[in-house]
């Protein structure tokens, strides 16, 4: 049990005990180990949270999940990120490309910078956005505080996604079916429709989903850029205004939605990596 | 071509100049145009001494715990086949998919003062909420998956060929992890350090909701950030935001040399 099964049967005489396991612990520990710390750091929180949601029955928590104020945070949350993960097919499409297929200069620059969004705090995500596009833009263009600045950070924390997933589809492509379509007369739209395209669809599907999944739950860069208005306030902000005023199980039945979400997308993602991986086959 | 190929870098690279680039640029500019004196100021008074410390303190416990797990777990995800290995798989990328405020609501639903580990705690003496030990859970639980998911694909990439050799050749387990499995992996740990590292550094959402962020007290540096912000005290905000921003630029800087020795 404790040791690899191809080990076993692939080296005769070594005694099962000599066989590598994890260093000092018995796979069935350590098997323990990683259930308790997942146990007790991810899945009773989770437990929790679940259950003060349902604390005062279904109808409560319907109730709370319909509320006016509520169900416009939800619905802001799910329309501003459809609109983000669309852009970002566009643009995170584009991005990969000049970065696989194009020369100029600064390329490796723009190939790290894209990370940003990974690297940087979502709460100076807000603070650097509302400093370029707020009150004192330079552009003199003032959005802070409106429906678009929720479309823009959210754009920002999302662009490295779509980036990074269609990036490897494209470096691994053959170019020699891009050269045969094109010596068979295929305009160079045609040559992306019908054979880039359906080459990086199942990079471009799984990043969409992870930035969709990473849109309806961002908090830090959509909060003093978007702001809390009632025309402005995504489901998160929402939950953290619930809290404030002593809501628990207002706070926790909308959370319960997004973690629903979530775990949707999560189903989707892996749904579309093996998709992906037979098509590699 | 041509006409088309300038067309896709103006708008690929217009994209990240009005995203990125000119937001970062500017607050730097912002931050300096009166000097070094004021950010400075605002980062080592009392307030935002404490938040660095805390930020680094978070680091300190968060990144080796969630290190050593994402190591072990990930030899048990490859190395030993289990029923409930595409459960626990599926249940590491948790973190990723939710809300940081879903995830500070839950810790603070389970440690509250109706929460079911509120009894035991209170008579225990111990506060995990509006103070650190709250807020290293929160920090646990967001940069959970990065050195498991970086490390996986490398244990699967290198086999278990040098590993059965030590093991034939008389290693026991823990040398044939230290002196054989450990050197192949270790970029790839150490790119999952990274990404923990930044992960914790920046965390603000969930460690908002846990920590009530109090000045001088549950304060990590991105809280001090928003507080500063609110408070109209720009320079601090400022000054705090380009210091995490300069710590983010480091992170890719390490990102991508350890993508060079890994490729390597």
């Amino acid at each position: 049990m404790s040791a690899h099964p191809a080990s076993a049967t692939s080296v005769p005489g070594a005694s099962r005990a000599a066989l590598w396991r994890l260093p000092g612990l018995g796979a069935g520990l350590g098997r323990g180990l990683v259930v308790l710390y997942l146990s007790v750091l991810v899945l009773l929180p989770l437990a929790a949270l679940t259950s003060q949601s349902l604390s005062e029955g279904l109808g409560t928590f319907w109730d709370q999940v319909t509320s006016p104020q509520a169900l416009r945070s939800l619905e802001l949350t799910l329309v501003a990120s459809l609109i983000v993960v669309a852009i970002n097919a566009v643009f995170g499409t584009i991005l990969a490309w000049l970065l696989v297929r194009d020369e100029f200069p600064g390329k490796a620059a723009i190939n790290a910078v894209i990370d940003l969004p990974f690297a940087l705090p979502t709460i100076v995500a807000s603070l650097i956005l509302i400093e370029l596009w707020g009150p004192d833009s330079p552009l003199g263009v003032d959005i802070a505080l409106t429906r678009a600045a929720v479309v823009v950070a959210l754009c920002f924390v999302t662009l490295p996604f779509v980036v990074r997933a269609v990036q490897p589809l494209l470096i691994e492509m053959d170019r020699e079916m891009e050269e045969a379509a094109a010596s068979l007369g295929a305009g160079g739209f045609t040559v992306f429709r019908r054979i880039i395209f359906p080459n990086l669809l199942p990079g471009l599907a799984a990043g969409v989903a992870l930035a969709f999944a990473r849109a309806l739950g961002e908090f830090g860069s959509v909060l003093l850029f978007a702001g809390g208005l009632p025309s402005t306030m995504v489901s998160s902000v929402y939950i953290r205004t619930q809290i404030e005023s002593g809501n628990d199980t207002g706070a926790a039945a909308v959370s319960v939605v997004l973690l629903l979400a979530s775990l949707a997308c999560l189903v989707v993602v892996g749904l579309i990596q093996r998709w992906g991986g037979r098509h590699e086959r | 071509m041509s006409a088309k190929r300038w067309t896709l870098r103006a708008l690929g690279l217009g994209y990240v100049l009005l995203l990125l680039l000119l937001p970062l640029g500017l607050i730097f500019y912002k931050t300096f145009e009166h000097g070094i004196a004021p950010p400075l100021d605002a980062i080592t008074s009392p307030d935002g001494l404490h938040a660095l410390k805390l930020t680094l303190l978070m680091v300190a416990i968060a990144v080796p715990l969630n290190t050593v797990f994402g190591v072990g777990c990930a030899l048990l995800l490859v190395r030993h086949r289990w029923w409930a290995n595409p459960l626990i798989d599926a249940l590491i990328n948790l973190p990723f998919a939710i809300s940081p405020v879903v995830i500070g609501l839950s810790l603070f639903l389970l440690y509250g003062a109706t929460g079911w580990l509120e009894p035991g705690l209170a008579e225990a003496g111990i506060k995990v909420l509006f103070s650190v030990p709250g807020m290293v859970l929160a920090s646990i639980f967001v940069s959970l998956p990065f050195v498991v998911r970086e490390t996986v694909p490398v244990l699967q990439e290198i086999g278990t060929e040098q590993e059965q050799a030590a093991s034939t050749l008389g290693a026991n387990a823990w040398q044939t992890f230290r002196r054989v499995t450990l050197p192949a992996i270790r970029w790839g740990v150490a790119y999952g350090v990274v990404l923990t590292t930044a992960r914790v550094l920046g965390e603000f959402g969930a460690v908002s909701v846990v920590s009530g962020s109090i000045s001088g007290e549950t304060q990590t540096l991105p809280l001090f950030v928003e507080k500063q912000y609110q408070n109209f005290n720009l320079p601090g905000a400022f000054g705090a935001s380009v210091l995490l921003a300069l710590l983010a630029l480091t992170t890719l800087l390490a990102m991508n040399l350890l993508k060079r020795k890994e490729d390597a």
